[in-house]
């Protein structure tokens, strides 16, 4: 593999190493509502989709964060919030201890060469009129890293052969690729500005099975090459686990567990988790067909009008009458496990 | 007696770029009450061969060149579209991928419930709304009279899938094909749906053909699965023995490249390399030759047959012996 020079180079550091060292993103009791309007000509804010509700987290430098949930809990405009893309309602984010939402112009244009993204739908996230190679050269032409187009040619060739592609590939629009090829040029693209920090919203949710574990083998290699850091935003829980070095789970709008992936996988604690955890498929008959199964019954409540008390109570198999008017608030349990949940706080009491 | 026999259905389509051959020579039966899974990627031709079942490839562009699909000893291909009409939805019924798209926005969920039954069943409109409460009723939505009038938008993704089962279900049909029924759902309620859908199956005694590419779901709820690449079945087997010993390389690569629970984290993923064929362009040897470790010259010669490995399973390889030893040494 050929490497476009002045990335630095990071050898892979363990957890502990990554424990020490200082948060890159710190998201602080983030809200973002949308408002919902009426009328014809004169749009009344009747009501707000909560889509984040007062979430706080933070992402070490080098490390992998995974935020799963199911369809709209929030997850996607957590990441779309962090990349300056939506403007939260409340609470604050930082990254490399500067808020983000507080830039001027110049910083902006830094923050932006810092941070990418890389989307769901390599389909429809490049544009099918460009080139390849101007889709992965555009970044360094609008930031002004490669004016001359001799040299940006030659930085994007490079690129392409980073994420396994042949430079060759350069001259071909997306339609003449596969899914699993216009993914490696949405990645490619992702990282001509050297970013720090990068965005996977769903990144390999939309590939086929044989492909999908090439798109996750290339991300991890190239985390371990240029000590990226990632935001890994996705609803395949056995992805994310083997992705990440933490995981956040989400649900309606609000943080409901997270720790290190290990003990997450291993030790779920909120009901929510444990659903989740229990309705993915193992894909092995033998293991399958002796596992205790937990189908939660209902679907996820309306966002414009969460329940009050804890959002998961509709659903939960444990709630109790104080779940109905106490919100949870995130609590310890071990040293890298927080846990949304009253009951539980009880249960371990209870028992330890 | 098989009540589903698919036997060397060929089917292909013509296109600008040359004729696809997007099903090629694929047997395989489904016995009453049984759950039998189709797994493969985008373009392995799994989507087509359901739907020649059901007569709905538009020909042209596609043509059925080869085979024949015999239903309760019937050869469907034989039929006129009028009967056609009265197996389709009566006695073979469909659930498809997109809740979203497959209910019309314009009509009320009742009206869309209760057409089958009225025209293949010949129910009164009371009657047939009655039927419909309970189909409801079965599938779990609530207060079932109310949402009879409602409109596919004021459901969700789950409710609309579990609309399309009731729906399914109101003729009492004796075989299902389910195309990627869970796949835009939702994790918790792709398990609900699924746990509803193989409920079903055994109160009713209704056989199921799954198709999909999540072989989680293969393994929790199959009876026996047909593995397709590049319009061919490569690999056939009972679940148990599939899983436990699966003999076709492309099979071995699909589990290898999949993240599991239940495995210590950082297991390393094998992905398989390179893309599926082109469906064009393909040779006289094996489809899955340019991908698979263990090939030799050989194989681009011919294509195997499927063969033999032991009980009810086969696979099609030339080198399944040399996998075989490796794997047990």
């Amino acid at each position: 593999m050929t490497m476009p020079s002045p990335l630095p180079s990071v050898s892979q550091s363990p957890i502990g190493a990554l424990a020490a060292s200082k948060p890159l993103v710190e998201v602080d009791n983030l809200k973002v509502h949308f408002p919902v309007r009426k009328g014809v000509l004169f749009q009344r804010t009747v009501a707000h989709v909560k889509a984040v509700d007062g979430v706080s987290f933070s992402i070490r430098r080098g490390e992998t964060l995974g935020l799963v949930g199911e369809s709209g809990c929030g997850k996607t405009t957590i990441g779309r919030t962090i990349l300056k893309l939506t403007e939260p309602s409340g609470g604050a984010i930082h990254f490399d201890g500067a808020d983000i939402w507080d830039l001027g112009a110049v910083d902006t244009a830094a923050f932006r060469r810092r941070v990418q993204a890389v989307f769901q739908d390599p389909y429809s996230s490049l544009n099918p009129r460009m080139m390849v190679g101007d889709i992965v050269g555009e970044p360094l032409l609008v930031h002004g890293v490669n004016p001359i187009a001799a040299d940006r040619a030659a930085a994007v060739r490079e690129l392409l052969e980073v994420v396994g592609l042949s430079g060759a590939m350069a001259g071909r629009y997306p339609h003449e690729m596969s899914g699993g090829q216009r993914q490696r040029v949405g990645i490619a693209r992702a990282l001509a500005l050297k970013p720090e920090f990068i965005v996977c919203d769903e990144a390999v949710s939309a590939l086929d099975v044989s492909i999908q574990a090439q798109i996750i083998k290339l991300l991890e290699d190239l985390r371990d090459e240029y000590g990226l850091t990632y935001l890994f935003i996705g609803h395949d829980l056995s992805v994310v686990r083997h992705l990440c070095h933490r995981v956040a789970v989400m649900y309606l709008g609000k943080l409901v567990e997270i720790s290190d992936s290990d003990t997450l996988f291993e030790n779920p604690q909120h009901p929510y988790t444990k659903a989740l955890l229990s309705a993915v498929p193992i894909p092995d008959p033998d293991v399958e067909r002796t596992r205790p199964q937990q189908v939660i019954t209902g679907e996820v409540p309306s966002p414009i009008d969460p329940p009050k008390g804890c959002v998961f109570h509709t659903r939960c198999p444990i709630a109790v009458d104080g779940c109905r008017q106490e919100t949870p608030r995130l609590q310890q349990i071990e040293d890298e496990h927080w846990v949304a949940c009253s009951e539980i706080h009880h249960e371990a009491q209870g028992t330890i | 007696m098989a009540l589903l026999e698919v036997k060397g259905l060929g089917l292909e389509f013509s296109s600008p770029g040359g004729t696809v051959q997007a099903v090629n020579k694929i047997s395989y039966d489904v016995e009453p009450g049984e759950i039998v899974a189709v797994v493969g990627e985008s373009g392995s031709g799994k989507t087509a061969a359901a739907l020649s079942i059901l007569g709905l490839v538009p020909q042209p562009p596609g043509k059925i060149v080869a085979g024949e699909i015999s239903f309760d000893g019937q050869n469907l291909l034989d039929l006129s579209e009028d009967e056609m009409r009265r197996i389709r939805g009566r006695r073979i019924a469909m659930v498809f991928q997109e809740p979203m798209t497959s209910l019309n926005p314009l009509l009320t969920i009742g009206r869309q419930l209760t057409e089958a039954m009225r025209l293949h069943l010949g129910l009164g409109k009371a009657a047939a709304n009655d039927r419909a409460v309970e189909l409801m009723n079965m599938v779990g939505i609530s207060d079932p009279q109310r949402r009879l009038g409602q409109y596919p938008h004021h459901f969700s993704g789950g409710m609309r899938q579990r609309v399309m089962i009731a729906m399914v279900l109101s003729c009492e049909p004796e075989l299902i094909i389910a195309d990627e029924p869970t796949t835009a759902l939702d994790v918790t309620i792709q398990a609900q749906i699924l746990s509803l859908m193989q409920d079903l199956t055994e109160k009713l005694g209704v056989a199921m053909v799954i198709i999909t590419h999540n072989l989680g779901v293969v393994a929790r709820y199959a009876d026996r699965v047909n593995v397709m690449y590049a319009g061919r079945i490569v690999e056939h087997g009972t679940a148990v023995e599939l899983y436990r010993n699966p003999a076709h390389p492309y099979t071995i690569g699909l589990l290898n490249s999949v993240p599991r629970l239940d495995r210590p984290r950082g297991s390393p993923l094998e992905p398989i390399p390179g893309n599926p064929p082109d469906l064009t362009a393909l040779g006289r040897g094996c489809a899955f030759m340019p991908r698979c470790r263990f090939a030799t010259p050989a194989c681009g010669e011919a294509t195997p047959d499927l063969q033999d490995v032991g009980g009810s399973h086969v696979a099609a390889c030339w080198e399944l012996e040399k996998i075989r030893s490796g794997k047990a040494a």
